[in-house]
């Protein structure tokens, strides 16, 4: 029986907690579980909670018998990343310099997954400060792709995507700056939603790059993604970008799973040269079963979106070298050196050298650069209006066809180590997902088969407009659906890295 | 114009990066060849297009001056590297002289 519960879907395991035919506590004992005899291997978390986890169930548990309504994920296991702030675990942010930190207060996705009755089974592995797309940044270890071991999870959601595929969690919360959902899920085999930017709150979410960072759900399944992102969303006002408007129907969306007659585009740019051919051939099988369930495909072109990368590579550690000012070490996190003749600033300078990892200080003196007097017009400047140009790539797109798709990201999952030092060669696992960031529309990663190649796991990513967040689980849905039939099971029971269990 | 590694350690004073010697000559040509590689958005002919800095158009956002219960002292110098009579001890801020 545990070992079934861990195989459950969130949407099964909320029904038989709710019918009484299991309890919270049984369901969270079985994933504790789990995580205890693969996390060794996996180091999906960076901090397992069991006794709050456990207290957590009980109260759902109490609530039941009481006869009290339910949160629609009650007594469900998450995996939270570990970039939102809890008072009762450690937020660390994959780094050094907040190691240990215990925040004094929730993050608004903390405190709404708490109220759905989630049970938070600890904090889940990222790269440093969500910059990076293996968690090979994290200051305490990669986390490893449960189908092979010595490749990267992807990132910087990794460590939440590494334990849902492991069934350590069914439920995963990333956030998406640029790809940082997307990629993971899609190396994985597993469903990732960037929801539109401002659909989920940022409020207690140690923030990277402010004007793109969005949080959203991974999970087995589309429509475990759909129940999470409803949990997660919709307005806050402690979040000043935060969209006051109702959370598209995603939960709906999901269970109709249709996609007769709906538009679809195929975008030009993301493809070709520099793709795995196993991964071009999936999305081409991808495309073909979207038009034999009765959709319209055509081609689309974006001619900016090949410009995209390099933009955000000016925009984000430009609005990162901004906000990781704040880790000086004054008030609270890592301080070094504070001997009694240095000075503030040498202090400063001694903490944020010894507590931020490589790629944090690339990026910091990458932003400083770009947001420099004479080199501004040059790079940050003309990065925001190739912003400007890659929105309005979307608005006409999206004059053609309801939704766009691409492959979520060039090639299947690397083996760890292989880009750890060379950064270019990293920051192109972010190739298509990065235009939906810099223009905050909303977009999915659905699993769409394995490359013939080496046997891993490929992604299809769909992009929907503004507050169409829905549109993306009808399509994904439906891919999910057909595939699913088609094949006779779910993609991840063909993952063969934790075999021997 | 290739990133020095006079730049770099430029750029490290402003960051408050204490970096080594090793630290400065691995990240200059790691940067140099980064920023050459994004330095490609000079291509895109964008002479009269506006800037994006938000894919929002919000401006502006206001929401009731609600009092709420403020952290309590003890909790916001609970994690503090080091704290004196209720207030978080930093070093020195100002030269001797």
């Amino acid at each position: 029986m545990t070992s079934e519960l861990t195989r459950m879907t969130a949407a099964e395991l909320a029904a038989a907690i709710a019918a009484g035919e299991t309890s919270a506590v049984e369901v969270t004992q079985a994933h504790l579980d789990r995580i205890g005899s693969v996390d060794g291997r996996v180091h999906a978390f960076l901090h397992v909670a069991a006794d709050a986890a456990l207290a957590a169930a009980v109260a759902v548990d109490h609530r039941r018998k009481a006869g009290e309504p339910l949160g629609p994920l009650a007594g469900v296991p998450v995996a939270l990343k570990d970039v939102f702030t809890t008072t009762d675990m450690p937020t660390t942010c994959g780094s050094r310099i907040l190691e240990g930190w215990q925040p004094p207060y929730d993050a608004t996705i903390t405190d709404r997954l708490r109220r759905a009755g989630a049970v938070i089974l600890g904090k889940a592995n990222m790269d440093e400060f969500a910059m990076g797309s293996s968690t090979e940044n994290s200051a305490f270890g990669p986390s490893r792709n449960p189908w092979d071991l010595s490749r990267v999870p992807g990132g910087s959601s990794g460590g939440s995507s590494a334990a849902v595929t492991a069934f350590e969690a069914p439920l995963g919360v990333g956030t998406d700056t640029g790809g940082s959902i997307r990629q993971p899920a899609s190396v994985c085999g597993i469903v990732g939603v960037k929801p539109t930017y401002g659909g989920s709150s940022r409020y207690g979410v140690v923030a990277f790059a402010s004007s793109l960072d969005t949080p959203g759900p991974l999970a087995r399944t589309v429509l475990d993604a759909a129940l999470l992102h409803q949990a997660m969303s919709g307005h806050d006002p402690m979040d000043s970008t935060s969209i006051d408007a109702p959370v598209p129907p995603v939960v709906a969306a999901a269970r109709q799973a249709d996609v007769s007659g709906l538009r679809v585009g195929v975008v030009s740019e993301l493809g070709g040269d520099g793709y795995q051919a196993g991964v071009l051939a999936r999305f081409g099988e991808a495309v073909e079963l979207l038009e034999s369930l009765g959709a319209k495909v055509t081609e689309v072109s974006c001619p900016h979106f090949t410009y995209a990368l390099p933009a955000y590579y000016l925009i984000a550690p430009s609005e990162c070298s901004s906000n990781l000012a704040r880790f000086d070490g004054m008030r609270y996190g890592l301080r070094v050196g504070d001997d009694g003749t240095r000075s503030a600033e040498e202090v400063m300078a001694l903490t944020r050298a010894a507590g931020f990892g490589p790629e944090i200080k690339r990026r910091i003196m990458l932003g400083t650069y770009a947001l420099s007097s004479g080199y501004y017009d040059a790079y940050y400047g003309k990065a925001q209006q190739v912003r400007t140009l890659i929105i309005r790539d979307f608005e006409a797109a999206f004059e053609q066809v309801d939704v766009l798709i691409s492959p979520t990201t060039p090639t299947t999952a690397f083996p760890i180590g292989e880009r750890a030092d060379d950064p270019i060669a990293m920051y192109l696992a972010d190739l298509c997902t990065i235009p939906s960031d810099l223009a905050g529309n909303a977009a999915i990663s659905v699993p769409c088969g394995l490359a013939p190649e080496d046997g891993l796991p490929v992604g299809l990513q769909i992009m929907a407009p503004v507050l169409a967040d829905d549109r993306l689980y009808r399509v994904g849905a439906a891919v999910e659906a057909a595939l699913n039939d088609r094949r006779g099971h779910p993609l991840l029971d063909e993952a063969k890295g934790l075999a021997d269990d | 114009m290739p990133i020095t590694r006079d730049e770099v350690a430029h750029l490290a004073m402003l960051s408050r990066l204490a970096l080594t010697d090793a630290e400065l000559d691995h990240f200059a040509g790691q940067l140099d060849a980064i920023v050459n590689a994004v330095a490609r958005v000079q291509e895109v002919a964008a002479d009269q297009i506006p800037p994006t800095s938000h894919a929002l158009p919000i401006t502006n956002v206001f929401r009731d001056d609600v009092i709420v219960p403020p952290l309590s002292a003890d909790a916001a110098l609970a994690e503090a590297p080091a704290a004196e009579q209720g207030r978080f001890r930093v070093p020195r801020i100002l030269a001797e002289d």
